[in-house]
């Protein structure tokens, strides 16, 4: 019984190192869907947009994929101030977000994927960098490289922003927007621009979130739709922008896909995310940071 | 107008859209106009759910292919005639809508569109990996080369596929006018205030999504006939999730006949686009038109012809 020990230790490990990246996925939503309650089902598309770029200036100049992501987070960051505009002006300020708002968002997502399509066809896409690799020995188990560094890099960029939103103006007041917008007028902050702010810094990290993926695994168009039940489970499980309940959750889904997926084969595991989705909306809907 | 007199129109209708059929011998534009009339009830369907109670499905993929593919299991144990295959077909699509509804109805609706996107990606997966109805290779469907009293099998599934969309029509405009859909607008316009007044919303909710899943899966039903091979790529297609949404915000969501003019429209351009130019480009268009459209025109073309009308009463 020594096989199935070693092998079910080093499906945690992976699945630890996996949850690292599924939080850098999920970031993005638990600041927009979580906190601000715009639900940006097109998010992982910005994602798979962060890729090709990434793709892009890897393959023609030779620049590593995740500076790139890095340098890549103010243009990110306007990007979505702009959608965000959009998306007030055309609904929240008028009230339809429900209807329209959700159809705005899905069309973007499938413009952007059939945009893809038309440039760059339906061919797998991959980056080079000198970390893809080799992996790093660790008695019985060894850590491939190329999920520890975005593992360690996202679990960084949690930890800045958890700063950001708790240390500065700006950032208690994005967590107060979706609370009490009259209190925040009579802090002289102007919701609408805190909210572009956010709207902007989660579209940032799908830059990082899009190099990510691109060292991971082989990108075509239509890979950001795996991700939908993936980020949306992992935003309710972690309790709807609670940034250490998204950590958590990552890691959970990462590892019980994990497992799924050495046990049962890798075609399974974009079930896993659906049943965890189901299951936590059907009987605990707060999620498990939730108050 | 009664319901009953509305009934015998549209069937007046889809009897003289069958008779000019008639006169036409080129198979190509049955093909073509099956796939329109496919979107008709696609986006009628849609409708039932999205445009009367609000609540946004993004997995019409998913319903139209479970009909799909309950024809494909069906017809391996014991192949049965079409109409039957339909009500198999719309009651799987019809349960699953329900016990779906079941778990996230009773939260906020931003909760139940994102259940019913993974929903698409999930069956997906089931399908692909069960041998039973071919897996990721696909399965064939021969149908017959001739129907009696009728000709070429296309022209056929033409019919069966005309007859569905009179019924699907019918039913919408019915439930607008009936309590049933009073009930559905109150939830739209205002769910708290509706339960508050005694509206059993769940259970409402529950009808739509069943009635609409249902819907959709009839009108899957056929599609193995139709395509003769049929993998989980192309039966789980996002283009039928993005269209069925794109018609009816197009052509306006509060009333029956913006699904209609949505599917005959944005159908129309499809078909000719595809022959024309290439199918990926018409699906930027259809995505390009949705996002213009939400944005610029949020009751869709029946919201533009009635602003003009009322500013034209008016003087």
């Amino acid at each position: 019984m020594d096989f199935p020990t070693d092998l079910l230790l080093n499906a945690v490990l992976s699945g630890l190192l996996l949850g690292g990246f599924y939080t850098a996925v999920t970031l993005g939503v638990s600041i927009s869907f979580g906190m601000l309650d715009i639900v940006n089902i097109a998010h992982p598309a910005f994602i798979i947009l962060g890729s090709y770029i990434a793709y892009i200036v890897n393959s023609t100049l030779g620049i590593d994929p995740i500076l790139t992501s890095f340098v890549m987070f103010p243009v990110f960051y306007a990007l979505g101030a702009a959608v965000y505009q959009v998306y007030y002006m055309a609904f929240e300020r008028r009230g339809q977000e429900s209807l329209r708002g959700l159809a705005f968002f899905f069309g973007l997502l499938f413009i952007t994927e059939v945009g893809l399509v038309l440039v760059f066809g339906v061919d797998y896409r991959y980056v080079n960098a000198a970390y893809i690799g080799p992996s790093l020995p660790l008695g019985f188990a060894s850590l491939p490289l190329r999920l520890l560094i975005p593992c360690v890099i996202a679990l960084a960029l949690v930890a800045a922003l958890q700063l950001f939103l708790s240390r500065t103006f700006v950032g208690r007041a994005i967590m107060a927007v979706s609370q009490d917008q009259l209190a925040l007028r009579l802090m002289s902050a102007d919701p609408v621009r805190i909210k572009r702010i956010a709207f902007g810094i989660s579209i940032a990290t799908a830059s990082v979130a899009g190099a990510f993926l691109i060292i991971i695994q082989p990108v075509e168009p239509s890979v950001g739709r795996e991700y939908i039940g993936r980020v949306f489970a992992i935003c309710v499980l972690g309790g709807m922008g609670s940034l250490p309940g998204t950590v958590i959750a990552a890691m959970l889904l990462g590892i019980v896909e994990s497992i799924t997926s050495t046990f049962y084969g890798p075609s399974w595991s974009p079930a896993v995310a659906f049943g965890v989705l189901l299951l936590t909306l059907a009987f605990r809907p707060a999620g498990i940071m939730g108050r | 107008m009664r319901t009953r007199t509305f009934l015998v129109l549209a069937v007046g209708v889809g009897l003289l859209i069958f008779g000019a059929s008639r006169f036409v011998h080129n198979e190509y534009y049955f093909f073509a106009s099956y796939v329109v009339l496919q979107y008709v009830v696609l986006a009628t369907a849609w409708n039932i759910l999205g445009g009367y109670t609000g609540y946004v499905n993004f997995g019409t993929a998913a319903f139209f292919a479970l009909g799909a593919y309950s024809t494909v299991a069906i017809n391996k144990l014991y192949p049965i005639p079409i109409p039957a295959l339909m009500i198999v077909g719309g009651a799987v699509s019809g349960i699953v809508g329900l016990g779906m509804g079941y778990l996230t109805l009773r939260l906020r609706g931003a909760f139940f569109s994102i259940a019913t996107l993974a929903l698409a990606v999930v069956l997906q997966t089931l399908i692909t990996n069960w041998d039973y109805v071919g897996g990721s290779r696909g399965a064939y469907t021969i149908p017959p080369m001739k129907v009696p009293l009728i000709g070429p099998y296309i022209e056929y599934l033409f019919v069966i596929m005309l007859g569905l969309a009179v019924i699907a029509v019918v039913i919408a405009r019915a439930i607008e006018h009936s309590r049933l859909g009073f009930g559905f607008a109150t939830i739209r316009d205002d769910e708290l205030a509706a339960e508050a007044s005694g509206v059993p919303t769940l259970r409402l909710k529950l009808i739509a999504t069943s009635l609409s899943g249902a819907l959709m899966g009839m009108a899957g039903a056929p599609l193995p006939y139709y395509v003769t091979y049929l993998d989980p790529a192309s039966g789980f297609s996002l283009a039928y999730a993005v269209n069925s949404i794109a018609m009816p915000l197009i052509g306006g969501t509060t009333v029956w006949l913006g699904p209609v003019i949505g599917a005959l429209f944005l159908g129309t351009i499809q078909q000719v686009a595809t022959v024309t130019i290439s199918s990926a480009l018409n699906l930027l268009i259809v995505g390009l038109l949705l996002v213009g459209f939400v944005i610029v025109a949020p009751n869709g073309i029946v919201g533009l012809v009635q602003a003009r009308l009322r500013r034209r009463g008016q003087p």
